[in-house]
């Protein structure tokens, strides 16, 4: 632990680069908008910083929280979803072979080679009514219809008379379907982490002492993978709240989420300093939850202990 | 001998590109000072598709000056852009009622129209404007409407009026609306038969309780990209630029275009150099260009925008003439109106109305 001590030039010279480019990048940014949400707007385009709270009383009327609550549904069933189809995936591939376990976390990580725009059309070309999905399942129907008269009962139509394709997209189902495809890495890659750190003789413990496969899922692994689904938990939920291309390319007229407001007030309403204080308020609720998630975390380890 | 530029193929996917392109330029470019002799470049923030095929390649033979363009996608992007200082370019192509709030903002530098001696070939109705008097700051580059594009096959009638978008059920869920306050709710005034320049905060109101109430028929409000929804025939009507749908029109001639009865929305995209720009001087050589009568013919033929320029549209012929699509009938253009720049306070009505109807 004293190695900075004793070779000072090499602490320093690693760990002055990443310093700069948190404050000069990250904390320096931030705290020019957090400034901004204290301001208000002179004319076209000076803001002047007063100090006022305008901005977040603002922020606080209904029609914005019920946004952020809004925001807040969606990005926790997009984390819901994500966890009960990560776990699977994740549990796959840490009992793969060592031959295969690169080759499928490649798999999971190979969707972040790609712009997550040009995934976003890639799904809108898959879902939409005249896309690949339907055709799909037109073709499925046709041959089971055609089937069907093979046998001798086609008049009868049991399929129905003929093919009805199905809205998938601009609705809320197709905004938490695009984020759940979109954030599904997040969450399989610590829960590989968290699982395939986990010591197998456990489960054998677990399953030879007589506990069944569900006792043991959820005695044993669930609490010896709890760590990673935590931090999955909170790298999915975080990004997923702040989304803002998905409800906008596939959403439908009520799809609207918070980063929605947020984009429209630095550009169409070109309202900086409400903007600012409508992003500075979705991360305080964050904090919020988190520290909440935190606290209650604590109790329940004193409550084991 | 003319030199035969690369044939760049047009992009069928544009709103994807567009986006891609506000991407990119937003990582590119750093303020120069700019000298008197300037050195042979352009930064030219444009719009998407809005330029001819060989446009920039022949002004470069022409002039030896390289153009560099990006792309924007929307007015709000290139003022967000160029709002906290100009980031490098030399010529941009705002809105009409942009040209006025960048005038008011003092972020535009007055034209020397000495250099653009091309402003002859501005047909007269474009000589002079009431965003910009005398013309000091922007030239006109194209104008057109908003209408409804929709699908011939798939509508009982014309859909001769904004009722058919904002207040029918006939086509539930067939129906895209744009996604842009500035837009659709000066629309919706005109449909309501108000001014779209009204101020009144009631019309605003008004314009808030249709849309509500309308919405469950709106299949989406659409980014600018409703030719594409128009075209994959997920939907049947949408409300868009005439430009857009006459671009899609040539891939699928079931597709038409009419600007409603109401009268509509008419707009003006200008030329315009804004303060901080590195090569002034390039700037005003670069617009007198695209001012030519070849080079303008050029462009709005490629790109099927009206243009104002009165020379380029005698060089081309009775189709684009004569589309009621590009060149509204002068009933239509009388009962239609320009966007004014209607200050901060009524943006943020706007804005809160805009909000509250995609909350509903």
């Amino acid at each position: 632990m004293d190695y900075w001590r004793k070779s000072p030039k090499v602490f320093w010279s690693f760990g002055i680069p990443p310093t700069i480019w948190l404050f000069a990048l990250f904390l320096a940014p931030l705290f020019l908008v957090w400034g901004l949400s204290f301001g208000e707007k002179q004319g076209i385009i000076e803001v002047a910083i007063t100090g006022t709270l305008e901005n977040y009383s603002r922020a606080v009327q209904p029609l914005y929280l019920q946004i952020f609550l809004k925001s807040f549904w969606y990005a926790g069933l997009t984390t819901f979803f994500c966890l009960v189809i990560s776990f699977p995936i994740a549990l796959a591939i840490t009992s793969a072979s060592e031959r295969w376990k690169p080759i499928l976390l490649l798999l999971v990580i190979l969707p972040f080679w790609t712009n997550l725009l040009i995934r976003t059309y890639a799904l809108i070309a898959v879902l939409r009514t005249n896309g690949y999905l339907n055709d799909l399942l037109e073709l499925i129907w046709l041959s089971a219809d055609s089937g069907l008269r093979i046998l001798g009962l086609g008049d009868w139509n049991l399929f129905g008379e003929r093919f009805h394709r199905f809205e998938l997209l601009y609705n809320n189902f197709a905004v938490v379907y695009g984020l759940v495809y979109v954030h599904l890495p997040f969450m399989v890659l610590p829960l590989y982490a968290a699982l395939d750190r986990m010591d197998r003789s456990y489960i054998e413990a677990s399953l030879d002492l007589g506990a069944g496969q569900w006792r043991t899922f959820r005695s044993v692994i669930v609490p010896l993978a709890l760590p990673g689904i935590i931090s999955g938990v909170i790298i999915t939920f975080i990004p997923a709240l702040g989304s803002y291309l998905t409800p906008d390319l596939l959403g439908g007229t009520d799809s609207q989420m918070i980063a929605n407001v947020i984009e429209r007030q630095f550009k169409s309403a070109n309202d900086w300093p409400f903007g600012a204080a409508l992003s500075f308020l979705l991360m305080y609720l964050t904090f919020f939850a988190l520290a909440v998630r935190a606290l209650l975390t604590r109790h329940n380890e004193k409550g084991l202990a | 001998m003319k030199m035969n530029p690369k044939n760049n193929s047009r992009p069928s996917r544009r709103h994807f590109l567009r986006r891609l392109g506000a991407v990119a330029a937003g990582l590119t470019l750093l303020p120069r000072e700019g000298w008197s002799a300037e050195e042979k470049k352009l930064n030219f923030y444009n719009w998407d598709t809005y330029i001819g095929e060989t446009t920039l390649d022949d002004f470069r033979n022409d002039s030896g000056i390289a153009v560099s363009m990006d792309l924007f996608a929307d007015n709000d992007e290139l003022f967000a852009k160029l709002k906290e200082g100009n980031p490098g370019y030399d010529v941009i192509v705002p809105t009409n009622d942009f040209v006025e709030r960048m005038i008011r903002a003092n972020m535009l530098f007055k034209l020397d129209h000495s250099k653009i001696p091309n402003f002859k070939n501005i047909d007269k109705a474009f000589r002079d404007a009431a965003f910009d008097p005398k013309r000091a700051y922007s030239m006109p580059y194209m104008w057109g409407t908003i209408g409804i594009g929709y699908r011939k096959s798939k509508v009982s009638k014309v859909p001769d009026s904004w009722s058919t978008l904002f207040a029918s059920s006939e086509y539930s869920g067939r129906i895209a609306v744009l996604n842009s306050p500035s837009e659709t709710v000066p629309v919706a005034m005109k449909y309501l038969g108000h001014s779209l320049n009204t101020t009144d905060p009631a019309v605003v109101k008004a314009v808030e309780d249709l849309m509500i109430k309308q919405k469950k028929h709106i299949k989406v409000f659409a980014e600018d990209n409703g030719q594409d929804l128009l075209l994959s025939g997920e939907v049947d009507l949408t409300m868009e630029y005439n430009g857009d749908i006459i671009q899609v029109q040539e891939e699928d001639d079931d597709i038409a275009y009419i600007v409603p009865k109401e009268g509509t929305l008419l707009w003006e995209d200008c030329l315009c150099i804004p303060k901080g720009a590195p090569h002034p001087e390039n700037a005003h050589a670069f617009m007198n260009y695209l001012l030519d009568g070849d080079a303008g013919a050029l462009i709005a033929d490629f790109i099927q925008y009206a243009t104002p320029n009165s020379v380029a549209k005698a060089k081309l012929g009775d189709e684009y003439r004569n589309n009621p699509a590009i060149f509204p009938t002068d009933d239509v253009l009388g009962r239609s109106e320009s966007s004014k720049y209607r200050g901060e306070a009524m943006q943020r009505l706007f804005d809160e109305a805009w909000t509250r109807i995609s909350a509903a």
